[in-house]
């Protein structure tokens, strides 16, 4: 698993990566309401502004990590934005993205690096 | 921050695990670990103990000791029956400007000898003023510093509220006693600001924590937040000072026309006589320009305080404003209020929020969104 300064986590799964949001950032943002995804198909650049949640506090986006191609979104989420909150880093992954510049990912932290992080 | 003022519940909301936000110049908490959508569940079935210490609790007590001099002075600052109301009852008042704007909301109850007032924690230093110049020649304006104020609500209120006070099944909505209790001299009212049947409770200062923990000690009684606590009051339709209500809107314009009875209306026993008279009774006869409605937008996306109301998917020119918008965890659906021209406020009436750029949907609702659930 590798995790961005964003509070994202991605997690190879054959050829793509799974996108979602830390247990942490989770618990920052409070119990979510609302949760709009990106199309499938979409060509993305690294922090394009390509999910949107809004928490009962506020709304806020979630940032492409890298560059690539959206070629899967959890549809559940939409109509179960609290799952997030239940199970950020297991089920309520956000989508899943085809890398074209796989190095993109070579600065990112390791678990322990991103704990160290959140502090 | 620096120099937050805390209130006597403090350490207590520490202990529960609290997320504290800074709220009026007050240290409060916004929601406990149990988080804002399951507080505003809890409260809606079972029952929620909230902490608004933070408001401001005032006693009118009239120089002569008769009642009715210090109702008729209240009513120089509001357009509400004082006179009228009875010995152990309490009534939604408005401080109203020479515009007709509302300066503030607040509830005033009749305690036999003097008029207890609770007021917003934002306005209470202004409120306070304000009692004081213009109700000084008749009464004493008594700021109470030494005690908190505890709200508890919801369906299991009663039955946690019970063993401490045997009187409170007695008691109908908007009922006021005084009682002796191990906790020291109780003021109850039966109301809140929940929607839910409930009660508010002022207590000592000193003997506030202790209340709260034999209430809390009741299974079916969880501490809430802010956070859930402005969810529960735009569920069921009620205003929040400073977003739904300001110095430039009037109670016809907000709809609370209900708040001003029969004998300050035009024609009435003591009509007018309030700051904004003349603008607020004519309002009352040919209508206001624009209206507070409910909103409920088609979608799931929240419409939030601050979005722009239009009339159709393309116009350019706004027809209303939202000024109150959240999830409303009990209807399952985003819900909004917001003040709309009046010719756009029929309930059924499709109305677009520009969100994020976008022009989505909402339809005009009735008041509240969830059905009161008062002891009548």
């Amino acid at each position: 698993m590798k995790y961005t300064e964003e509070h994202e986590w991605l997690r190879a799964e054959d050829d793509v990566m799974v996108v979602g949001i830390t247990e942490h950032a989770a618990t920052q943002l409070g119990d979510l309401v609302f949760v709009e995804l990106p199309d499938v198909g979409t060509t993305v650049s690294k922090d394009d502004e390509i999910v949107v949640i809004e928490s009962v506090k506020a709304a806020s986006d979630i940032l492409a990590p890298i560059d690539g191609e959206i070629v899967e979104v959890n549809e559940v989420l939409v109509e179960n934005p609290a799952m997030v909150n239940d199970d950020a880093q297991g089920e309520a992954w956000f989508f899943k993205i085809k890398p074209s510049d796989p190095s993109q990912m070579d600065d990112m932290m390791d678990e322990t690096a991103y704990n160290k992080y959140i502090g | 921050m620096p120099d937050l003022k805390r209130t006597p519940l403090h350490a207590l909301h520490a202990e529960l695990g609290a997320k504290m936000t800074e709220f009026a110049g007050y240290d409060m908490p916004v929601q406990y670990p149990m988080g804002v959508l399951r507080e505003h569940q809890h409260c809606r079935g079972q029952a929620g103990l909230f902490d608004v210490s933070h408001m401001g609790q005032v006693l009118i007590v009239p120089r002569t000791g008769a009642i009715k001099d210090a109702a008729l002075a209240m009513e120089t600052l509001v357009p509400v029956d004082i006179l009228g109301l009875s010995e152990g009852r309490q009534r939604y008042a408005l401080f109203t400007n020479d515009a007709g704007g509302i300066e503030d909301d607040l509830m005033v109850a009749n305690r036999g000898d003097h008029l207890f007032v609770v007021v917003n924690a934002a306005c209470k230093d202004a409120d306070i003023a304000r009692m004081t110049d213009k109700l000084s020649d008749t009464c004493e304006v008594v700021p109470v510093t030494d005690r908190a104020l505890i709200a508890l609500q919801g369906p299991a209120a009663e039955a946690a509220l019970l063993p401490i006070v045997h009187d409170a099944p007695n008691m109908n909505f908007m009922d006021v006693i005084t009682v002796p209790s191990d906790f020291g001299p109780l003021w109850i009212s039966r109301s809140g600001y929940t929607g839910e049947d409930g009660f508010e409770i002022s207590v000592k200062a000193n003997r506030a924590e202790d209340l709260a923990r034999a209430l809390l000690a009741d299974v079916n009684v969880a501490p809430i937040g802010l956070g859930a606590r402005d969810s529960l009051r735009l569920e069921a339709g009620l205003c929040l000072y400073g977003s739904d209500l300001d110095t430039t809107t009037t109670p016809v314009e907000a709809g609370l026309t209900w708040a001003i009875q029969k004998a300050r209306r035009l024609g009435g026993a003591r009509e007018g006589g309030f700051p904004g008279h003349d603008t607020i009774l004519r309002q009352m006869s040919e209508g206001a320009s624009r209206k507070r409605v409910g909103l409920l937008p088609d979608g799931r996306a929240p419409m939030r305080a601050g979005t722009e109301i239009f009339a159709d998917e393309t116009s350019q020119t706004a027809i209303g404003t939202v000024t109150s918008g959240a999830y409303g965890p009990w209807i399952e659906a985003p819900m909004s209020m917001a003040y709309v021209a009046s010719e756009h406020a029929q309930k059924g009436t499709v109305l677009y929020g520009e969100v994020r750029g976008k022009r989505l949907p909402a339809t005009v609702a009735a008041l509240p969104f969830r059905p009161a659930q008062f002891k009548r």
